[in-house]
């Protein structure tokens, strides 16, 4: 529900410990569609803001897996089945000498997994953001803390939403639009 | 802050269990973290020291380029290499930058699974430091292959001959290892950046710095949800480095542990070489570190706790290898076979026994001089002993590479082996290569973690009182933080 351009109310924060605070009443106050903005993570924020667990463990261990198994079976086929030679009398395959490739390879492919699984999970990269619009919020990573509800949030009010915002202790509640409007 | 503070080391080296030690001095804030970090890329221009510095080494990297152009269009024959020593500089140098690369991984992995918080402030630099050194290591072997426009049989790739590489070659598994030790190491730098190139990015003042740290941001805003994943990630990734830089040089030194070569065929090797890896790179990351803080105003983030703590690993790492060192000579005599007690009496009273004592000299007993308070804390005296472990350090790898091959079974086939220039001019020109990289990080990019940095200073604690005990990015809070589900709070 964008209304004129519209795209979610911001309020700053100067002092992590107000945010946290203030995150648990957004909470509460029933949001699904918003978010606090850090320069860097704050302990206590998952709780604050209700977040779960992610999924990301079992895609990295999804990379690990595949790349132990991937490395055995190119191994065995390549030194065993495709091309078998003998040198040094030592056997086609043997699972030893296979060790350290094998262990590599379940090490690169996991953080291959770690590193886009993370990126693409958070939908990055990403050229253009309807925040960085906000001259104010370029602060959100050096020393700012933001929370953010967007009005795409069914439960958004201009007026409901902005008193709410107004009350959590932060310096200043802001208007963010979209100008890439569609 | 006067003048007086500027000028005077402030010593937070004293331990007091009873009091977190603070990592970040001088009553900085997070405003004048990201000020001042972001300040020294800011600059329009970078002081002279920079522009004589990096034409310096940008002349050596050109002398790289030069000396291994001629290697390539002539033959490894320009090297002192012969049909007995077949492993001269090129291996030597090789095992050298490898083992360089070791601390950035250490400090960023296996202290952050340890929490040993103090990283914060120096991690960025040694990742950065190890990226650079592994660089460098990786153009040995390729050009020393001599064909180098085949060195690309070094890979599993299909090709016209039907033949594949043999995964039963320690040499192989050196490909593998070094290949995901390189990229590792730079996604870990790279994620853990990411926060910092944003900040960049949203100070950014010319349309130029806009476009080239906004792409390298790929759009980072500082999220809880993005960082909720981002810590998670991080701490796996650390996971993943941990046993992958301690798998690295004992891959490195299968490629002499697995031969049947006196002096090298044994099982030591894994644990020493790693060890000694440790010990050179905390010692490199030392000697960038010690003049970089002193030039670009770190002192209240890289504080004397951390350069102590930096000399009490050395210490420590040192006097492993010294350990090491001691029995290798023990079982050469207790194994009772003479070609493996001739191959270390050789090494140290033989041809090379200069070099053999070099290499203790530096690397046994000046990290001794740690054990002095006053000496670990001394800019000059620490900085000094770092060179020599530098040079220690190459000529372990000199005298373990040379001394057997020098020497082997058979009397007959012995020679001495000299370098030539050329060996010379290509190590001096990765030296170069190494530094101006080095030049160009601290002039372009962040180099002190200023999202990490932030989350140890008391200012980012949530709880009031003494900073939270649990480290950085660890995202392991206990439940009471924050207020809990459903219930209500008043600001």
């Amino acid at each position: 529900m964008i209304r004129d351009g519209l795209w979610g109310l911001l309020v700053e924060f100067e002092d992590p410990r107000r945010l946290v605070a203030a995150c648990a009443r957004v909470r509460d106050a029933g949001y699904r569609r918003w978010d606090a903005h850090t320069p860097f993570p704050i302990h206590g924020m998952d709780e604050a803001m209700g977040l779960r667990g992610t999924r990301l463990p079992w895609i990295i261990l999804g990379g690990g897996v595949t790349g132990l198994g991937a490395a055995l079976l190119m191994i065995w086929w390549m030194n065993a089945v495709d091309y078998p030679f003998v040198i040094a009398g030592k056997p086609l395959f043997g699972l030893p000498a296979a060790v350290p490739v094998a262990f590599e390879l379940t090490v690169l492919l996991s953080a291959f997994a770690a590193f886009f699984g993370m990126w693409l999970s958070n939908g990055l990269p990403r050229l253009h953001h309807p925040l960085f619009g906000s001259e104010r919020f370029r602060r959100a990573t050096s020393d700012r803390f933001f929370i953010v509800i967007e009005a795409a949030d069914p439960q958004f009010d201009r007026a409901r939403t902005r008193t709410l915002l107004e009350s959590l202790g932060g310096t200043v509640v802001e208007e963010v639009t979209d100008e890439a409007e569609d | 802050m006067n003048r007086a503070t500027i000028a005077a080391e402030i010593d937070n080296t004293a331990y007091d269990p009873a009091r977190p030690t603070e990592l970040v001095l001088g009553g900085e804030t997070f405003t004048s973290v990201t000020d001042k970090i972001c300040g020294i890329v800011e600059k329009p221009r970078p002081p002279r020291a920079w522009y004589i510095a990096i034409t310096v080494t940008g002349g050596l990297t050109a002398v790289l380029l030069a000396a291994v152009f001629h290697l390539i269009t002539t033959g490894i024959g320009i090297w002192g290499v012969n049909s007995t020593v077949g492993w001269g500089w090129a291996i030597v140098n090789f095992v050298f930058w490898v083992g360089i690369g070791h601390a950035g991984t250490l400090i960023s992995a296996i202290l952050f699974l340890l929490r040993q918080k103090w990283r914060t402030s120096i991690n960025r630099f040694a990742e950065a430091m190890t990226i650079f050194a592994v660089i460098c290591a990786g153009l040995f072997p390729a050009i020393h292959v001599g064909r180098i426009w085949l060195a690309y049989w070094l890979f599993p790739l299909p090709n016209y001959q039907g033949m594949w590489p043999n995964f039963r070659s320690p040499l192989l598994w050196d490909v593998f290892a070094v290949g995901t030790y390189a990229t590792v190491s730079v996604l870990f730098w790279y994620t853990g950046m990411v926060p910092d190139l944003a900040a960049l990015r949203d100070r950014a003042t010319t349309r130029w710095r806009q476009i080239v740290y906004g792409v390298f941001a790929i759009g980072w805003r500082g999220s809880h949800r993005h960082w909720h994943r981002f810590e998670k990630a991080y701490l796996i990734l650390a996971g993943l480095a941990t046993p992958l830089v301690l798998s690295v040089h004992s891959v490195v030194s299968f490629d002499f542990a697995v031969s049947n070569l006196p002096g090298w065929h044994t099982t030591i090797f894994p644990p020493y070489f790693v060890a000694g890896a440790v010990f050179s790179g905390f010692a490199m990351v030392g000697t960038l570190l010690v003049p970089a803080r002193q030039w670009f105003g770190l002192k209240n983030f890289v504080t004397l706790h951390h350069l102590d703590n930096m000399n009490k690993i050395v210490l420590a790492t040192g006097s492993m290898v010294g350990f090491a060192y001691a029995t290798e000579f023990f079982i050469a005599w207790y194994s009772g076979n003479p070609n493996e007690t001739f191959a270390f009496v050789n090494r140290a009273f033989g041809p090379y026994a200069w070099a053999y004592w070099i290499m203790v000299t530096c690397n046994v007993v000046s990290p001794q001089l740690f054990w002095f308070k006053r000496i670990r804390r001394s800019l000059p005296a620490m900085w000094i002993i770092y060179i020599f472990v530098n040079i220690g350090m190459w000529f372990e790898r000199f005298v373990i590479t040379v001394t057997s091959l020098s020497r082997d079974f058979l009397p007959s086939s012995w020679a001495y082996y000299r370098p030539t220039i050329f060996d010379v001019l290509t190590f001096a020109g990765s030296v170069g290569l190494f530094l101006t990289l080095v030049l160009l990080f601290v002039r372009y990019l962040p180099m002190v973690a200023m999202a990490e940095v932030k989350t140890v200073m008391p200012a980012a604690s949530v709880h009031g009182g003494p900073a939270h005990p649990v480290g950085d990015y660890h995202g392991d809070i206990p439940h009471g933080a924050a207020p809990a589900l459903g219930q209500e709070v008043r600001p």
